[in-house]
């Protein structure tokens, strides 16, 4: 099939607002930044030479398009037809560059001299530090120490790629402290520094940007799945931590009445547990990193730290969009344990030869519960995200506990 | 007028800036807080900025950020932070402003916080995430009550954005020294102060420079050109040193009565 280049986004409203969630809670030095950002970014969508330089990095260089793969033997197994966008074929190994190259290219528009960015499984700060090196800017990546430590191979890979990580060993160690660390660097070397955000979550224009470079999964897997299946996907199923690869491939759909958009978070120990990083499922309204949006927390409006096994969703967050297409409906959202991820992650490698993202394995585990709900001549459209090459220590660990 | 304003005021008839001190409520606990906010008084301090702490603070450096874990280990809430207040207020009248985060503040309800800080006998809020733009639901029932709303500027911050802090100040506007967090080194504090100095003049409202301001020296450097200073990481560091919570209270004010000596304008 011929590589469809991206569609252009519709312009979003100023007050980047999704109903109450969005906006811009962040320190006044940074408001400016945000306002630049905002308006460069703008200029770029309008402008064609812009798009036709990214679209010709996705193309060549990150390898896009991805395909849409009918998994046969997972589909026998699930008990319905179960299509797989192929996002772990990417350049880096997940759909994170989508975004990097994107935000790389306009901070050079904008003159920035230096990048930022913080990353969890390490994915997001590999794709950074990979456009950096390709388009020659300087990287820092902030990097939670108990991150560090969990996806190894990913550090090596930014070392390796010219950027620098530091490990960060504020609160839990995890996500939220190292974007809390990328704040504290922006704030003060704001002026020649692009802090490149990884998900759809942070303050407005942030949440808009990544969901625009991630949108070309959506709009991708929409024509091939009229190609190949002959059909809209009757569900479109995608992991959820800050929530990047899910917005990014339901923005393909959104329009669609017929086709249900669900969200997977992760369960970790279990809700009851309270060790989980599920704050759609189980989390209250708040402020965290400069958006309003469902956040886990206690009841005197501190944040509570998230427990995942999969270190890119272990985050007490979520992008603002999705808690509006929960509150709307438009979306659904479920979890699944850390236990269940583990089990869909082995069954994947088993059926189909696929290795997937420990982030990944949650969409998967969540699939027996969306084919009993369609039934067996439904069609389910899942993200596959990442590949899990960054995950087998972890997940070797893990088996050897168990038995 | 309301207490803070009142403290700008006497400190300009006395020609000197005014001091503002900045400390973590529940570091090391709520009530050793409360004799550190009145020993601060008594030595010097004109206004207290009584920090609430929250988990996250991104725009706080380690000392701020320390303090706030110590104080939440220890069990610090906001509705505890208040009745410290209420106690204080039966030792002393210095005003207090109530320094934080957003989301301990959205987690408590704008409208009763409002209502039960004005309650208790705290004169204002400053909230480093929530600029103008975001701030209605909080400032509105806050300024009905009686109580301030402290804007803040910054080094980055364009006209536009310096008329709209203007027109929501009340008492004062907190200008940021530099691009960067609480407690940072390195600041050219006489340049900034010129600035702020200019912009003073420009806008006819107090401002009180903050971030970066340590010593006596630099309470000298800022004093002659705008009308209030603000020391925060250092107290902050001076209570984290300290054996006890007696010596915090001892060494916070000799501290703050050696940082009154930078304050007269000659």
């Amino acid at each position: 099939m011929r590589y469809v280049p991206r569609l252009m986004q519709p312009p979003e409203p100023a007050s980047g607002r999704y109903g109450p969630y969005g906006g811009r809670y962040v320190a006044e030095t940074l408001m400016p930044a945000l306002d630049e950002l905002t308006q460069a970014y703008q200029e770029s969508q309008r402008d064609p030479a812009f798009q036709a330089e990214l679209d010709v990095l996705l193309h060549q260089y990150a390898g896009r398009e991805t395909p849409t793969y009918f998994a046969s033997r997972l589909s026998e197994e699930i008990g319905c037809r179960i299509w797989l966008k192929r996002e772990d074929l990417c350049h880096t190994g997940a759909h994170k560059v989508n975004n990097t190259l994107g935000q790389i290219l306009l901070a050079k528009r904008m003159g920035k001299t230096r990048i930022i960015a913080e990353t969890g499984a390490g994915q997001h700060g590999v794709a950074t530090a990979t456009a950096c090196a390709l388009m020659g800017l300087p990287c820092e990546v902030y990097m939670g120490a108990e991150d560090v430590r969990r996806q190894a191979p990913n550090v090596r890979r930014m070392e390796l790629l010219g950027a620098q990580v530091h490990s960060v060993t504020s609160g839990s160690s995890t996500l939220k402290d190292a974007m809390n660390e990328a704040l504290r660097d922006w704030v003060t070397n704001v002026r020649t520094t692009h802090y490149c955000v990884g998900s759809v979550a942070g303050p407005h224009p942030y949440p808009v940007i990544v969901r625009d470079f991630q949108a070309v999964i959506g709009q991708e897997a929409r024509a091939q799945m009229l190609e190949q299946a002959g059909k809209l996907p009757d569900a479109v199923v995608a992991c959820v931590g800050g929530g990047s690869n899910a917005m990014g491939i339901f923005a393909g759909f959104i329009d669609d009445e017929s086709v249900r958009l669900i969200g997977v978070e992760a369960a970790g120990e279990g809700i009851e547990t309270g060790h989980h990083a599920a704050p759609l499922c189980a989390g209250g309204v708040g402020v965290l990193h400069g958006a309003k949006s469902y956040v886990l927390q206690t009841a005197d409006g501190q944040i509570v730290e998230a427990h995942s096994i999969s270190a890119g969703l272990d985050y007490p967050g979520v992008g603002p969009e999705h808690a509006w297409l929960k509150d709307t409906g438009r979306a659904t959202y479920g979890s699944v344990t850390d236990d269940a991820a583990l089990d869909a992650f082995q069954q994947l490698c088993r059926t189909e030869g696929i290795i997937p993202a420990l982030e990944t394995s949650h969409a998967f585990a969540y699939l027996p519960t969306v084919a009993k709900a369609l039934g067996p001549d439904a069609d389910i459209l899942v993200c596959l995200s990442g590949r899990g090459d960054k995950d087998l220590e972890t997940v070797l660990e893990k088996l050897e506990e168990r038995g | 007028m309301g207490r803070i304003a009142d403290a700008f005021e006497n400190a300009r008839k006395e020609n000197r800036a005014a001091l503002v001190i900045y400390l973590c409520a529940g570091d090391p606990n709520l009530s050793t807080t409360a004799d550190l906010v009145v020993a601060a008084a008594e030595a010097g301090a004109d206004v207290i900025e009584l920090g609430v702490p929250f988990s996250d603070p991104t725009a706080d450096g380690p000392a701020i950020q320390r303090a706030a874990e110590r104080a939440l280990r220890g069990g610090t809430t906001l509705c505890g932070v208040l009745e410290t207040v209420r106690a204080i207020r039966a030792r002393t009248d210095v005003p207090i402003l109530l320094f934080g985060y957003y989301n301990p503040i959205l987690a408590y309800g704008e409208h009763k916080l409002a209502d039960d800080a004005a309650d208790s006998g705290a004169d204002g809020f400053l909230v480093v995430n929530l600029p103008p733009e975001e701030s209605a639901g909080l400032r509105e029932p806050a300024v009905g009550k009686g109580l301030d709303f402290v804007p803040l500027v910054a080094p980055t911050s364009n006209s536009e954005r310096i008329a709209q802090a203007a027109a929501a100040a009340t008492s004062f506007i907190y200008y940021v020294s530099m691009t960067g967090v609480t407690g940072s080194k390195a600041v050219d504090l006489a340049s900034a102060s010129e600035r702020a100095g200019a912009l003073q003049r420009e806008l006819g409202c107090p401002i009180a420079i903050g971030f970066g301001v340590k010593t006596k020296d630099d309470v000298a450097t800022v004093a002659p050109h705008v009308d209030g200073v603000v020391v925060g990481s250092a107290v902050v560091r001076t209570i984290e040193d300290a054996a006890t919570p007696e010596e915090a209270v001892a060494s916070v004010r000799e501290l703050v009565a050696g940082l009154t000596q930078g304050l007269n304008r000659q």
